[in-house]
């Protein structure tokens, strides 16, 4: 009686969105009916997308991967040896060698993919809450100066200095204080932090818990979106499963640090992906975002002291602990230290998750990593950093991944959301789109976001059918002014950084008076 | 298993919405745990249940009233037999989501944010699915399908029970 043979099909939702739970349903009946012994395990996509469902198993040689794998593929890979790891059409050779992963820098995302995401064996195996261990030996404040030291930047897109933020709330004096991880991941083109809450959890558990100890904070939320409704049940299981290990609850890890987190769900507005709207939120109020100061760090959720920090920001955090600041703040240029988990979206041949340096330019994510659009028509366009973030024209792919360099260029690297767009984007309908989603998400406080998208529409519409093209034009910068100075959040604040890229590097779409007929 | 498949929702009653409420009303700030919960067992927040909640949580009417309206998910009508989501963000403009939204439409015959007259559909536009990399995205109860073209789209409704692919 030979072992079980171990299979990895992920049960990450994008997978599953193409079949991944097809292919481990055939699987299990295919081995059965062949006598085979198998255990297949549900890990986190590896962030291939275009080999999903990809399938790995383990060999002497190590794991192995097929992809992608369709169900009416199983019986013909199981007859060519696929349980003994031997070659087939759909064989992608050992997981690791893999070209696109191999090329990657994987710190946050060491372990997604790679462990069964609810299994606490794996993840300590696997390195984690080495990160825990140590910060539970030092001081409150020798934490926090480590992730300081480190460098890293708030991966939610303003890219506000960690450790800086953590210092106000350990500084804070009122009590209690709270995490709140911001894990409402409304932009399109971003897909890192579901992949982590679905591929890793306890990491995400890990770098909360480090904060926890860092701020002196007691109790904590992530605040997910209802849109992640498989992200939101793996993060419940890994909550009990982290208070039955003792990770949470009462003398975390056998320390005098007690931190409870419950797990809370959105309900579609995108705007309590804003820091203070998802405080109002997490309270049971309207997602209103609140005029600051006072500073969430100092006044927050119900009034007292919070932390509020982005997944990725969180979950980078074990390793700066567990390898030393020094470890971390070695990759990267200029102010952008460490990793960044860029996502290759939309219209693109290799989609995924790249997760590299700063420093490396968007021609090598687009082309090298991303071979392209999927529609193998030329690149027209690519939106960096959400529906907020600017489109880019080719000219500009040049352009290192670095928030001071796309700041200086007028874009922003955000949270390294890419969205491709090939030659067929009507860019007016774009810059349309922008303000229509404005209109469609603000929160209705402040009148510049509230009225100036609405009129925005307005004023784009009459300059895509030509009336008065010259005037509606300077209106449309004047209004863009507005919203940029008076809006109350990023929201409108930066709802005309799109539109402003469009009238920068794409005004024939816009002007189509001038042009007449040059565009699809 | 990571996909999401609906229970089938329970009639709404006063009293079981008031034991709904009681489940969930201890904690830090309820109010969308318990609208949530609400929602997930009758399907959609009867409006009676406005008063019962503003009793139980010790709020105004009006804040439950601001909230459950704030927020794109609740709803208080009960949904179509079959419910569809959308993807309507930037990434799945990228790859035909346009045609695709103006094909679902055209096909289940109502527009976003509508029930089908006979109750068979509800059809709902989203911003963003997280599955950007395999756009264009929908949903169909709670499933979520990625790389959908129109024809793939008539075969996925094709595949549901008779007495849900009936408008």
């Amino acid at each position: 009686m030979t072992s079980p043979v171990r299979v990895y099909v992920p049960g990450d939702s994008a997978a599953c969105s193409v079949g991944a739970d097809l292919v481990a349903a055939a699987l299990a009946e295919g081995a059965r009916t062949r006598g085979r012994e198998v255990e297949i395990v549900r890990n986190g996509s590896r962030g291939m997308f275009w080999l999903e469902p990809l399938v790995e198993v383990v060999t002497a040689q190590g794991r192995v991967a097929y992809g992608p794998v369709q169900p009416d593929d199983v019986p013909g890979l199981l007859d060519s040896g696929l349980l003994d790891g031997t070659s087939h059409p759909l064989s992608l050779g050992p997981t690791e060698s893999i070209d696109y992963l191999a090329r990657q820098n994987r710190l946050t995302f060491a372990r997604v993919g790679v462990i069964d995401p609810l299994s606490p064996d794996d993840f300590e195996n696997h390195g984690g809450l080495a990160g825990l261990r140590r910060a539970l030996t030092m001081t409150a404040a020798e934490v926090v100066e480590e992730v300081v030291e480190s460098g890293l930047r708030g991966r939610g897109g303003a890219g506000f200095p960690t450790g800086i933020k953590w210092r106000t709330v350990l500084a804070a004096p009122a009590r209690p204080k709270f995490v709140c991880c911001n894990a409402d991941e409304g932009d399109s083109g971003t897909f890192a932090d579901r992949m982590l809450m679905e591929g890793d959890p306890f990491t995400l558990i890990e770098g909360i818990l480090i904060a926890a100890v860092a701020v002196g904070a007691t109790e904590g939320f992530v605040y997910i979106r209802s849109e992640y409704p498989a992200a939101v049940a793996t993060m419940r299981r890994a909550v009990e499963v982290a208070y039955e290990q003792g990770w949470l609850g009462q003398q975390v890890l056998g320390s005098n640090h007690s931190f409870d987190l419950e797990i809370r769900v959105g309900a579609g507005a995108y705007i309590c992906g804003e820091e203070t709207a998802m405080l109002e939120s997490i309270e049971g109020k309207r997602g209103m975002v609140r005029p600051k100061p006072p500073i969430p760090a100092l006044e927050g959720l119900f009034g007292l002291p919070t932390l509020v920090n982005n997944p990725l920001s969180l979950a980078s955090v074990p390793t700066v602990l567990a390898e030393g600041a020094a470890f971390y703040r070695d990759f990267g240029m200029g102010r952008s230290r460490g990793t960044q988990v860029f996502q290759l979206a939309g219209n693109i041949a290799r989609g995924g998750i790249v997760e590299t340096a700063f420093g490396i330019t968007l021609d090598q994510l687009l082309n090298d990593f991303g071979g392209g659009t999927a529609t193998a028509r030329p690149i027209r366009a690519v939106q960096v950093g959400g529906p907020l973030g600017a489109y880019v024209p080719p000219e500009s792919f040049g352009l290192p991944m670095d928030y001071e360099e796309f700041v200086a260029a007028g874009a922003m690297v955000g949270h390294g959301g890419i969205v491709v767009f090939d030659d067929t984007v009507d860019m007016g309908q774009q810059a349309r789109f922008a303000l229509e989603f404005c209109a469609e998400e603000s929160c209705g406080k402040c009148t510049p976001c509230r009225v100036g998208a609405v009129r925005g529409v307005e004023v784009i519409d009459k300059i895509l059918v030509g009336q008065d093209v010259a005037a509606n034009l300077v209106l449309l910068d004047d209004l863009c002014d507005l919203m940029t100075d008076g809006s109350l959040c990023a929201m409108g604040g930066l709802t005309p950084m799109p539109v402003r890229s469009v009238l920068k590097h794409f005004a024939e779409d816009l002007d189509r008076t001038s042009n007449a007929g040059s565009r699809p | 298993m990571t996909t999401q498949g609906r229970a089938e929702p329970v009639e709404w009653s006063a009293d079981a919405g008031q034991a709904v409420i009681q489940s969930r009303a201890a904690g830090r700030g309820p109010l969308l745990p318990v609208l949530h919960a609400l929602q997930e067992t009758f399907g959609y927040i009867d409006p009676q249940t406005v008063s019962l909640i503003a009793k139980a949580l010790n709020l105004s009417r009006a804040d439950v009233h601001g909230v459950l309206t704030f927020y794109s998910d609740f709803r208080t009508t009960p949904p179509g037999r079959t419910q569809v989501q959308v993807c309507r963000a930037e990434a799945c403009q990228a790859m035909g989501g346009r045609d695709l939204a103006d094909h679902v439409r055209r096909r289940l015959g109502i527009g976003f944010g509508e029930t089908s007259h006979a109750g068979g559909f509800s059809l709902d536009q989203v911003f963003c699915l997280g599955n950007c990399a395999l756009a264009p995205a929908v949903t169909i109860d709670g499933r979520l399908v990625g790389r959908v073209t129109p024809a793939r789209f008539d075969g996925l409704l094709g595949q549901l029970a008779p007495e849900r692919s009936s408008s």
